[in-house]
């Protein structure tokens, strides 16, 4: 090996040297695949559903080019407005209780290095679970007749839960919680962890109090996190939709009808797939609007970039 | 006490070095802290506590005794009559989607997440890097319409290929991004040596990079997997016949089917998550390090 080895570096010495560009254009086609597949299914219907919101189309007959009917339609339905409203009222609650929540577990879960391993494990669980099996299983749980108020005789856990408008609201913003408190714990958890200790020690040595540390260095520390969890948290309320679907099918009445949900009904039950691509389009431009503001406020693109998660 | 060394699930995959916890500040402990992480994993582990006992329980029982009681005697009725509705069909049918989705995908992702480190300089491969990083952005549900569109112009629709082929490209971005920024720890020299060595970059990607970046390969292949498995909306706008159905789609049908037998229901939300706690005891490590890669700076 050894003496056929010179030549062979010598060749490709030379070579390289005309042919850098050439080296990285062999690489180009390696990505082609996994770019052309996303095009295929991600990038055409983006502007896919820009284009089907001027057109009227049932789902399955012919796709006529309307102008601006379907446009007119969606936004001359009250539901829109509606939709909106709720939509960002479960967006704001379910940050509401997240955040605070989030932010006293992740930096307990920091600091505590016996448990953390453990609660670590169990935390995660409701994150493996899909929304369905979440949605069915506390429907199940919080049935009025069947559930768990009833069979322990609690009157006081014995509601319709999901049968008024305002307690299905509440009922939806705790069971969000459920689901993604333990996420965005193990996100402050991690972020905690990297304080410098100096500043602790700093502190403590000037006589702070816990709680004196918590609001005077953990939470200044943790500026770009609740950044990155806030926009995670915002941008992912927008598109609930297994669970609300499955949960109360936006009911009772309209009261739990999100933008995500106005579209879908609109669009594969009610047959108006004009007004509900224009749904869609403003529910692409809500989620940029959003993640753009967030990324102003954290000026941090690369990790603004994770909205996908 | 001193200082917490020890690497935690939520250290990142690029493995930079442990970042030092701080000391104990206090000798005394956090009880508010403490008494709020118990309360919450109360929170956390009461509903799945009391859908597994409640999966062991005739509907008989159910109704007569305490619901957090375990049950007396157990049954397995109720996964019986969940696998007598045909859950073996769904369960396969998502293991197809599953398969037939993570695979492709992953692997493309690390041609694509190979082609963005060692093209770096080649803007064709830098737009594509930003066409991925953007596309991290497009939520399904707002391009559900368009992608029903292009299935139903494939003449795929009401197949398990119409959930595979969307599910491949939606699991493409994030990959991407994970794998390369892997890739990209990889000392520049062992590249070189594998030139020298007259290997193509074909080669290299598979014979260096390929091995090298298993751990991130597994995170991508087991959140990817963990997002097609419980996915719900291609299933139900994309599949109509119950041949079709995947596991998610099932479990809406098992809770009509079933109506008040809540033993059953609970049974068949058992039985569809016990794979997914499978793959979690498998990979544990990698999963928790990947979804929470990069956020804790």
């Amino acid at each position: 090996m050894t003496t056929i080895a010179p030549p062979v570096v010598r060749t490709k010495g030379s070579s390289s040297s005309s042919g850098g560009r050439s080296g990285s254009g062999s690489v180009t086609w390696m990505a082609l695949p996994a770019f052309v597949w996303f095009v295929l299914f991600g990038i055409i219907p983006l502007f896919g559903v820009l284009f089907l919101s001027f057109t009227t189309w049932n789902g399955i007959g012919d796709i006529e080019v309307t102008g601006l009917t379907s446009w007119k339609a969606a936004l001359q339905d009250p539901g829109l407005p509606h939709a909106l409203w709720v939509t960002f009222v479960i967006m704001a609650l379910s940050w509401l209780v997240q955040t605070p929540m989030s932010i006293l577990l992740g930096t307990f879960l920091a600091t505590s290095k016996r448990y953390r391993e453990l609660l670590a494990v169990l935390y995660f669980i409701p994150l493996l679970l899909s929304s369905a099996a979440i949605a069915i299983t506390f429907k199940a749980l919080l049935d009025p007749n069947f559930g768990l108020g009833a069979g322990l005789g609690i009157d006081a856990l014995n509601q319709d839960w999901l049968g008024n408008s305002t307690l299905a609201i509440a009922t939806l913003i705790f069971i969000v919680s459920w689901q993604f408190i333990p996420f965005h714990t193990l996100i402050y958890q991690g972020a905690v962890r990297q304080i410098p200790t100096s500043m602790y020690e700093a502190s403590q040595i000037d006589g702070a109090s816990r709680m004196r540390q918590f609001f005077s260095i953990t939470l200044p520390q943790l500026k770009y996190t609740i950044i990155t969890s806030s926009t995670l948290m915002v941008v992912g309320s927008l598109l609930f939709f297994d669970l609300i679907y499955l949960l109360t099918g936006g009911g009772p009445g309209d009261s739990t009808r999100t933008l995500a949900l106005e579209m879908y009904q609109k669009g594969f039950q009610a047959n108006l797939m004009g007004p509900a691509s224009a749904i869609a389009v403003i529910l692409v431009l809500v989620g940029l609007v959003l993640s753009l503001l967030f990324r102003r406020l954290g000026g941090r693109a690369d990790e603004s970039q994770l909205e996908g998660v | 006490m001193s200082t917490i060394t020890e690497r935690t699930p939520a250290t990142t995959v690029t493995g930079t070095p442990g970042p030092r916890a701080k000391k104990s500040r206090f000798r005394g402990y956090n009880w508010f802290g403490g008494s709020l992480s118990w309360l919450w994993l109360f929170v956390v582990m009461l509903p799945i506590y009391w859908i597994v006992i409640t999966s062991f329980k005739t509907q008989d029982t159910y109704f007569v005794t305490n619901p957090l009681a375990p049950p007396t005697d157990l049954t397995f009725e109720n996964y019986k009559a969940v696998i007598e509705a045909d859950f073996v069909r769904y369960f396969f049918n998502s293991v197809v989607i599953t398969v037939g989705a993570v695979v492709p995908a992953v692997v493309v992702s690390f041609m694509a997440g190979y082609a963005i480190v060692r093209g770096a300089a080649n803007r064709t491969i830098k737009a594509m890097n930003w066409i991925f990083l953007t596309g991290l952005a497009i939520p399904l549900q707002a391009v559900i319409i368009p992608v029903y569109l292009i299935i139903i112009k494939l003449k795929l629709y009401d197949t398990l290929l119409a959930i595979i082929l969307p599910s491949i490209a939606f699991a493409i971005p994030l990959s991407v991004i994970v794998l390369s920024n892997f890739i990209r720890d990889v000392p520049k020299e062992l590249f070189e040596s594998m030139r020298m060595d007259g290997a193509s970059e074909w080669g290299t990607m598979w014979r260096l990079a390929f091995p090298l970046a298993r751990p991130a390969l597994v995170t991508v292949t087991i959140y990817s997997a963990l997002n097609i498995w419980n996915g719900f909306l291609l299933p139900l706008v994309l599949t109509q016949s119950p041949d079709q159905r995947a596991i998610p789609l099932a479990l809406a049908n098992f809770q009509g089917q079933f109506g008040i037998n809540v033993p059953a229901i609970a049974a068949s939300v058992t039985l569809t998550t016990v794979p997914i706690v499978i793959l979690y005891a498998i990979g544990r490590r990698q999963l928790l390090s990947g979804l929470t890669a990069g956020f804790g700076k």
